[in-house]
């Protein structure tokens, strides 16, 4: 466990470091979800309707752009073999560094969405589960995101093929994530939705980090 | 059986496009598939095969 | 007992496969082609005119055996995939390997396909029906998996690496199918639904086993053509391979 920590610590150390990094995320995340108002227009009713989808894809793609840089600089000055041979577990170490990648660029997705949300006109109730929905699902995305991290590390074209390879993947939490607030706003309550996106991230607590230590060790080979 | 002529067969009752393109589909893509396959698998062979002819060159350049 | 399980190892090396896949394969082209031939005699002369579809249901004779096939190939190269990662044999890499192209031309022949039954049944040529939306996250899963292999050299560290990848595609493909599943009851209430077939005559039935068969036959065929050229490709350096091409 100290050993997490101290993953979660170093990772944190290092990325305050180089602000600029986190802050392109979340700029992103801004941006984006600035832009569809502009491509489709000004009308409250449909912006209501679509935000929940049009934050949640714009979470999808932010929680992205930090995924290359994962395990990257780790890899190439050599911290991730030393990790890879200490004596605490690299599946532990690996789950530090999900848990980095998480608060680093999931955390303050969800922080923002309210703000954001209120752009696009949503009441204080689906704000809390627009909240909810990203607070389970980013951890999920983080998840995932780190098994296709490890997959393609130093591989060529990384990056557009990390988006190929786990962006299908993602499918199902944006739609229990979107549909939680949708659902909530059409009146049928978003409990279904929240705890089957909860069931979902219990199960990838239990196995990404072990599919993630299996493809870097495949990668340190 | 229920076509009376070959043109009512191939009309499909108005859903020849449809129907046709279908079936065409499947089995230009099914053929192309195997020629594909087919043609890097001789490919390797050939150039396996020009390999071992240069090297049994070279051997009898050496032993001459 | 012991002499049989050490005869199947014995094919799984490359070396041994190779000239046992180039005697299987004309077998497997011919028992596509008897079950080709009887599937569309029956897809085309037997089966009756559908009273609600006209002719246009004749599709499902290439719609449903290709996206049964590109569901189970799936499952096929995953299961060479984890054996290749648990055994660390070689053969079972490049098995998933010559699989996956013919896994995505079955998902690709199943969108199309598809797309050419919904205009005439439904007035759109897509529609995010469950099915379809599910086969079109399959047929992505096969292109990550292709590019995963192309991009990495090593051809070893390949085969590892798409088969992590191809064991949380298996994980993943349930809660996906169920994922879209549910959004699109959400969604839309009424409609279009696919899931209904109608009750289906038995000619019926039968052209579409006997087009999946050749289907199936037609994947066997066309992957052992590939994995031969793959096992050439990698195992161009050994001596073996230097005597097998003559």
């Amino acid at each position: 466990m100290n050993a997490l920590l101290a993953t979660v610590r170093r990772d944190l150390l290092l990325a305050l470091r180089r602000k600029s990094e986190v802050l392109t995320a979340v700029f992103f995340f801004v941006i984006v979800t600035s832009l569809f108002p502009l491509g489709i227009g000004p009308e409250p009713v449909l912006l209501k309707k679509i935000a929940p989808g049009i934050l949640w894809v714009a979470a999808l793609l932010a929680t992205l752009l930090g995924l290359p840089r994962l395990f990257a600089a780790d890899h190439v000055d050599g911290t991730l073999e030393q990790m890879a041979l200490s004596p605490s577990s690299l599946g532990l170490l690996v789950a530090g560094k999900i848990l980095a990648h998480w608060l680093l660029c999931g955390l303050p997705l969800v922080l923002l969405a309210p703000v954001l949300g209120l752009q696009f006109d949503l009441d204080a109730s689906a704000l809390v589960i627009l909240t909810l929905a990203l607070l389970l699902g980013t951890p999920l995305l983080s998840l995932i995101g780190a098994i296709g991290a490890a997959l393609t590390l130093g591989v060529r074209g990384g990056g557009v093929l990390l988006a190929l390879l786990v962006l299908p993947l993602y499918i199902p939490a944006l739609i229990f994530g979107a549909g939680a607030v949708e659902a909530h706003i059409a009146g049928l309550g978003a409990g279904g939705h929240l705890s089957l996106l909860a069931a979902m991230l219990a199960l990838a607590v239990f196995f990404a980090p072990w599919a993630t230590t299996a493809a870097l060790r495949i990668a340190l080979e | 059986m229920q076509w009376n002529s070959a043109g009512e067969f191939f009309a499909m009752g108005g859903y020849a496009f449809y129907v046709w393109g279908s079936f065409g589909a499947c089995a230009l893509l099914m053929l192309a598939e195997p020629f594909l396959a087919k043609r890097r698998l001789s490919e390797v062979r050939q150039s396996l095969i020009r390999e071992r002819l240069a090297d049994e060159l070279e051997l009898q350049q050496k032993t001459s | 007992m012991n002499q049989s399980i050490i005869q199947w190892f014995k094919f799984g090396s490359p070396q041994a496969f190779y000239p046992l896949a180039g005697r299987m394969i004309p077998w497997f082209w011919a028992a596509a082609a008897a079950f080709g031939i009887a599937g569309l005699w029956i897809s085309f002369f037997v089966a009756p005119t559908d009273a609600q579809q006209g002719e246009g249901y004749r599709i499902i004779f290439v719609h449903v055996p290709a996206s049964w096939m590109s569901m189970f190939i799936y499952l096929v190269m995953a299961f060479w995939a984890g054996l290749g990662l648990a055994l660390n044999t070689r053969l079972s890499g490049m098995m998933a390997q010559s699989l996956a192209p013919t896994g995505a031309l079955m998902a690709a022949l199943s969108l199309w396909t598809g797309a050419l039954w919904g205009k005439p049944m439904w007035g759109a040529w897509w529609v995010w029906d469950a099915r379809l939306t599910s086969e079109l996250i399959l047929f992505f899963l096969y292109l990550g998996f292709m590019a995963l292999q192309a991009a990495i050299d090593d051809p070893r560290r390949a085969d590892k690496a798409g088969a992590i990848l191809a064991l949380v595609g298996v994980v993943n493909i349930p809660i996906i199918y169920f994922s879209v599943k549910w959004w699109n009851t959400l969604h839309q209430g009424s409609t279009i639904n696919l899931t209904k077939a109608p009750s289906m005559a038995h000619t019926m039935l039968w052209g579409m086993l006997l087009m999946a068969l050749c289907f199936w036959m037609y994947s066997i065929a066309v992957a052992l053509t590939r994995v031969r050229a793959i096992i050439l490709e990698r195992e161009r350096h050994t001596d073996w391979v230097k005597h097998a091409v003559e």
